[in-house]
């Protein structure tokens, strides 16, 4: 049973096109939900619906929403990224848009007051001000894109599923736990290094308990 | 920003103008036909209970809210031909309890619009420095801590300091005292009488706080739902109310008010006190300034336990006023 069926080579790789997965997925998700965030609650009447459809593709079960993709993506690591974007997004538009939404409206009021422009408010009093939501809404994402990657495998996009995937058809538990394992750890990682971010980043008046 | 060859010399227009100038949301009118000029170095204080469309009035000046009717002029030029951004640039801006960045310490609030104008990191220190020695923090001891460090009052003073970073000719300030505890209200108050006097700017304060008003106001603007009711000296406004809403903001504060407009001058031009020859000087009197109002007068007496006032003039004493001749003064004003 035991002999050489999973090389510590193939964990590595394995764990390498995982982290690729999730590095695409999450910059996608950033790249466009941060920006979104801000846009809903410019135009506050859109959050609503689009919060809705965001929580609603949540709900679809990760192998379906696989599944539905490759039609439209074929095979390999496309569809999975696609996937793990659209799963990614909802924490990080929420997040934006509720930690922008709750900066003290009277600095805002007095950035605009004393001259600032729409964009200097935004990148010097806002986003400082919502940075520790900005972060939550990141780590939050990062640790359900890792644990979903591994469904990846599904559709041939590689990661640390495979190795599981390859175990439960060989009903072999050390080759599960070759990926599983990986990505369990790989998730507590991120997990903690963007508490210590988290952390990192709030400004230190705005920090509830001072170390 | 594009030049307007067409405008006059600046000097020749009120710093402030508006024209039925009103603001609308939801069909109310916060503001409605607001005819208001505001000159050159001028404190002018829009005055009136909450409602009652002061600080719309306020917010259609830096065109946080844009008129929904008239028009605004800003040292003659159409406000609404500025870009919003470089108006403000050039009218501070005070909120009621500062509106401080919470996240910045004092220094990067302070310093925030020298920054985005690039100015060199050594002058905008410096210009730190004087503008917290001004508003009377050392900048030592608060340059570095954070709003949440500081009290309400010198939350207040680092707004002021932050509206005057980049020397704005005019200064808008929205409630500015209202947060604080009625001793450290006056305190501050009382500073920025002074600090106003020596800047010389254009200054607009907002309040519903009658006391603060008089003292502070060259003159005042009296605001009832949405409109403006009396612009007058805080003298006029006093003596010949426009009608029972404006004498009714008085009530029973009307005789202390009164000692607070009036000053010893106005009361040596009635006849009150006796004048003064040489060598008949009493030596306990108190010295002060013709221009110092009957309510200082009053209070230095009773500080110093003295008796009597003379009013000194560049020239000397040119009169001396007791307890007495003060209080019927008053009344007779």
């Amino acid at each position: 049973m035991m002999g050489a069926a999973v090389t510590w080579q193939e964990i590595a790789e394995a764990l390498l096109e995982h982290l690729r997965l999730t590095f695409i997925a999450l910059t996608l998700a950033i790249v466009v939900g941060m920006p979104l965030g801000v846009y809903l609650l410019r135009e506050r009447f859109l959050s609503g619906p689009v919060l809705a459809v965001l929580s609603a593709i949540q709900t679809i079960p990760s192998i379906a929403l696989l599944g539905f993709l490759i039609p439209l993506f074929g095979i390999g690591a496309k569809p999975a990224i696609f996937a793990l974007f659209l799963y990614a997004l909802l924490p990080i538009v929420r997040n934006t848009y509720t930690g922008l939404g709750q900066v003290d409206h009277a600095a805002i009021e007095a950035a605009r007051g004393i001259g600032l422009r729409e964009r200097q408010v935004l990148l010097r009093v806002m986003i400082p001000q919502a940075l520790p939501f900005l972060m939550a809404g990141i780590r939050t994402s990062t640790v359900l894109t890792v644990a979903v990657a591994t469904l990846g495998a599904f559709v041939g996009a590689g990661g640390l599923g495979t190795l599981i995937f390859r175990g439960v058809s060989m009903i072999h538990t050390p080759t599960i736990l070759a990926g599983a394992l990986p990505a369990a750890l790989l998730a507590l990682f991120f997990d903690t290094v963007f508490a210590f971010v988290e952390r990192w980043v709030t400004p230190v008046a705005l920090r509830k308990n001072k170390v | 920003m594009t030049i307007r060859i067409a405008a006059p010399p600046p000097s020749s227009k009120p710093a402030i103008a508006l024209y039925a100038a009103g603001h609308c949301i939801d069909n109310r009118w916060l503001a409605r036909h607001v005819d208001l000029a505001i000159n050159v170095g001028e404190t002018f204080v829009l005055m009136g209970p909450s409602g009652s469309g002061k600080t719309t009035t306020l917010k259609l000046i830096n065109r946080l809210l844009e008129p929904s009717e008239g028009r605004v002029e800003i040292h003659g030029i159409d406000s609404s031909s500025l870009d919003p951004a470089e108006l403000r640039r050039g009218m501070g801006y005070v909120l009621q309890d500062g509106g401080l960045f919470a996240h910045q310490t004092v220094r990067k609030n302070i310093g925030i619009l020298p920054e985005l104008l690039g100015w060199a990191e050594a002058n905008i220190r410096d210009r730190v420095d004087e503008l917290l020695n001004l508003v009377g923090l050392s900048p030592e001891e608060f340059g570095d801590r954070y709003p949440t460090e500081l009290s309400g009052g010198q939350r207040q003073r680092v707004g002021i300091a932050r509206a005057l970073a980049v020397d704005p000719p005019v200064v808008l300030l929205d409630e500015p005292f209202s947060a604080l505890d009625p001793a450290s209200r006056r305190h501050l108050q009382q500073e920025f009488l002074s600090l106003s006097r020596r800047l010389k700017k254009t200054f607009v304060i907002v309040t519903h706080d009658i006391f603060e008003a008089v003292l502070l106001g060259d003159r005042i603007g009296v605001m009832n739902e949405g409109a403006l009711v009396q612009s007058a000296s805080p003298g006029e406004l006093l003596r010949h109310p426009s009608d029972s809403f404006v004498r009714s903001l008085f009530g029973k504060n009307r005789y202390q008010l009164r000692l607070m407009t009036t000053c010893l001058r106005d009361a040596m031009n009635q006849h009150f006190g006796q004048p003064v020859l040489e060598g008949t000087l009493s030596p306990t009197a108190v010295e002060l300034h013709p221009d110092a109002s009957l309510w200082d007068a009053l209070d230095t007496l009773e500080n110093q336990q003295a008796d009597v006032v003379h009013a000194v003039g560049p020239r000397g004493v040119l009169c001396a006023l007791s307890r007495r001749d003060l209080l019927e003064a008053t009344v007779a004003a």
